[in-house]
């Protein structure tokens, strides 16, 4: 190996970790601020992928049919909490917010069906699509549950990946996908080939990073969010409402899974079950970040992707191994160092 | 009384009738219409119903056909063999769409003792007593990667690279390539793996590239298999690129655009049939096969899947004539006159083969049985 090859790993394995760290950071704050591990967050990303394709390949998204089965289950739901708690005031409130702005776009999507969309339109339609999902899920699975432990929660999510993928393959089909160039745009730096898709995917990893900085640091939203993250009772007491912080969470983390679903879509073939293992390796990066820490996951994901470069270089066979094998030293040296505060005697 | 033996009339004309019934052949026929493997399995159905219309009745006797849908699934392939010689009574089986299922009927052929023409690689071993009860009608991985290696060779290749898949299928493929190269063929430089769902093979091609090999094989299936000669050429690599039968794939010609221009890859004649010269053995019934397939799918047939379904019938409809003269349909004797019959037949030509089956393994196929095709300006072009 010498220093031009390692540049060159560098790179790639830069660019893998911008796309970890889109969803380790979506991880994180579905984590901290509800306690679940969204285990479908990648789920959610190939989905994305494959509307972005049907989309330019003039096909109607499975999503629709996706979203319409999830919107009129959640509504279901909602309208019968609200009849047993007898508040008939609060019908139209729910019907808007969890019927008709789901449906909204899946709605536009029936009306300009088959019409030839130009690539930002698609993305923007594409991601208008995905966004309702991980709400939905939450009210449909999660919220009836949202006071159980960490445990159940997790078991709950990893059953709902299932239940996803198996939906993916009714509404997508089993073909893989994969779409244009967002651009064809590269350059040559120091004798290494870097692609323009790379640098999108590094920019936009760095603006969601921002963004969240900003949105955290300087918005009351972010900081009921923040604030419910850090004690759930405690941000009740102080009129935050820790269901509706939920939703915020979900569909921020809905918006990074698609956000980095389009980066993804043009760099990989992917299926409707190609989400899991890339949202597992985020998760180590996430892991590292302690599931807490935003700045931690951002550079525990970066090491993830180039970890994966170079292991691929040295013996390509064994790179899932290396990488998931990183996960012990890593728990093991998180549990020695942090002490980690009992959580609420809850388990 | 008299009632009693009307209806006593009755029974022993039912039964009568049953037995004259049974003089139609009844097949059953297994392939995946739904879950992973469907978009194979559709392609396995549209062959099948070509290879029916191409011929329903075996000297005056019909064809029954059951026709089951194991959802992609080797248990559910199983639960379906059970069902064909238990309930259904079949004479003969053909199915199903994946290794993994085929094996699996493959496995209760054996124990019936019912006869299953495997139209998927069978991966199982041969029964230490008596004989297997089937036949693979598909080309082995060894043969696939063998008569590219050979073409490799005869183009003065030296030193080759491998990159596939990180699966059984890339070792069936590296295995091959390993054989080859033991018999004389280009010696393998590399052993590389990618997963289906790697965003990138930027360090597996750097590798590749460092052994500065004369070809590569590819041993990636499909979409996928386009991702690392993507990035070779990316990374200006200028040497040539082999592959299996897996690539013969829509999908991987669209994502590989202008960088697999140029791919070898081993294929059944039946892919190429009209470029083929008037003297191949597969010309003739190949020419037939497209034709009827078109009028029963309203489809042309462009993947090597409905072939295999094709073939499989041929193989029975040769058998079940000799096996007509020796028993009875419906019974235990018919299906092992059936088998004998399978392993009688010499040079059966179908549209990838010519089919010689033995006792001693699953497939009967030769080197006739793949020719070398090449990607040019997006179509798969014969090469002699």
């Amino acid at each position: 190996m010498n220093a031009q090859i390692a540049a060159i790993l560098t790179m790639d394995g830069v660019a893998t970790g911008a796309i970890y760290v889109l969803m380790a950071l979506g991880f994180v704050l579905i984590f901290s601020v509800t306690r679940i591990v969204f285990v479908p967050f990648g789920d959610i990303a190939a989905f994305t992928a494959l509307t972005l394709a049907a989309l330019e390949n003039r096909q109607f998204p499975g999503t629709v049919g996706l979203v319409a089965v999830l919107a009129v289950v959640a509504t279901a739901m909602e309208l019968f909490a609200i009849l047993r708690a007898g508040s008939l005031a609060r019908i139209p409130r729910a019907l808007f917010f969890y019927l008709v702005l789901p449906l909204l776009p899946a709605a536009l999507m029936v009306l300009v069906r088959g019409a030839p969309l130009g690539a930002p339109l698609r993305i923007v339609a594409t991601v208008a699509l995905i966004l309702p999902i991980a709400p939905l899920i939450d009210r449909i699975v999660f919220r009836p549950i949202a006071d159980a432990s960490v445990l159940l929660l997790l078991i709950v999510s990893v059953a709902l990946h299932f239940a996803l993928s198996g939906m993916g393959l009714i509404f997508f089909g089993p073909e893989g996908v994969r779409t244009q160039s967002l651009t064809d745009f590269s350059v040559m730096v120091a004798g290494v080939p870097i692609s323009g898709e790379s640098i999108l995917i590094v920019i936009a990893a760095a603006i969601f990073c921002l963004l969240l900085f900003l949105f955290f640091e300087f918005t009351i939203q972010g900081k009921a969010l923040q604030a419910t993250a850090m004690n759930r009772t405690g941000a009740r007491l102080m009129g935050i409402r820790p269901a509706h912080a939920g939703t915020v969470a979900f569909l921020l983390g809905s918006a990074m899974a698609a956000i980095s679903g389009v980066l993804i879509a043009p760099v990989n073939t992917m299926f409707y079950d190609s989400g899991f293992i890339i949202g597992l390796k985020a998760f180590v990066g996430a892991i590292i970040g302690g599931l807490v820490s935003f700045p931690l996951t951002a550079a525990g994901s970066l090491f993830v992707g180039v970890l994966e470069s170079f292991a691929a270089f040295e013996s390509s066979p064994f790179k899932e191994v290396t990488v998931f094998s990183l996960l012990i030293p890593v728990l093991l040296w998180r549990s020695y160092t942090l002490l980690q505060p009992e959580e609420d005697g809850e388990e | 009384m008299k009632k009693l033996a009307s209806v006593m009339a009755a029974l022993a004309g039912l039964c009568l009738a049953a037995s004259v019934q049974a003089q139609e052949i009844t097949v059953g026929f297994v392939t995946s219409l739904s879950g992973k493997a469907s978009s194979i399995g559709l392609n396995y159905e549209k062959g099948f119903n070509a290879a029916v219309s191409y011929k329903s009745d075996v000297n005056g006797h019909k064809i029954k056909i059951v026709r089951l849908d194991d959802v992609s699934d080797p248990s559910a392939a199983t639960q379906a063999a059970r069902k064909l010689v238990e309930q259904e009574k079949v004479d003969i089986m053909i199915g199903t769409s994946s290794a993994p299922g085929a094996t699996a009927m493959m496995s209760i052929a054996n124990e019936l003792k019912v006869p299953l023409i495997a139209i998927s690689p069978v991966l199982l071993k041969i029964p230490a007593e008596g004989h297997p009860w089937g036949v693979a009608i598909p080309q082995t991985p060894d043969l696939m990667v063998k008569v590219i290696a050979d073409r490799m060779k005869r183009e003065g290749i030296k030193t080759a690279g491998f990159i596939g898949f990180n699966d059984s299928w890339g070792d069936l493929v590296y295995n091959g390539a390993k054989a080859a190269e033991a018999a004389g063929g280009p010696k393998v430089t590399s052993n590389e793996r990618y997963a289906r769902t790697d965003t990138t093979v930027t360090a597996q091609a750097l590798k590749i590239l460092a052994t500065n090999p004369d070809g590569v094989y590819d041993g990636g299936s499909a979409t996928q298999g386009a991702l690392p000669l993507l990035e070779l050429r990316k990374l200006g690599y200028k040497g040539g690129f082999f592959g299996t039968p897996s690539l013969l794939n829509r999908d991987f010609v669209r994502v590989g655009g202008k960088a697999v221009e140029g791919v070898q890859v081993s294929a059944g004649p039946v892919i190429v049939t009209s470029q083929l010269p008037d003297s191949h053995f597969s010309k003739k019934i190949g020419t037939t096969f497209h034709e009827i397939f078109k009028k029963a799918n309203g489809v042309e047939a462009d993947d090597g899947f409905s072939g295999y379904a094709f073939d499989a019938w041929l193989v029975f409809l040769k058998a079940a004539e000799t096996a007509l003269t020796k028993a009875k349909p419906g019974t235990q004797e018919f299906r092992e006159a059936l088998m004998d019959a399978i392993y009688a037949d010499k040079d059966v030509i179908g549209v990838h083969a010519i089919y010689n089956f033995t006792p001693k393994s699953y497939y009967g196929v030769d080197e006739r049985s793949l020719v070398v095709v090449k990607l040019v300006d997006g179509a798969w072009k014969y090469q002699p």
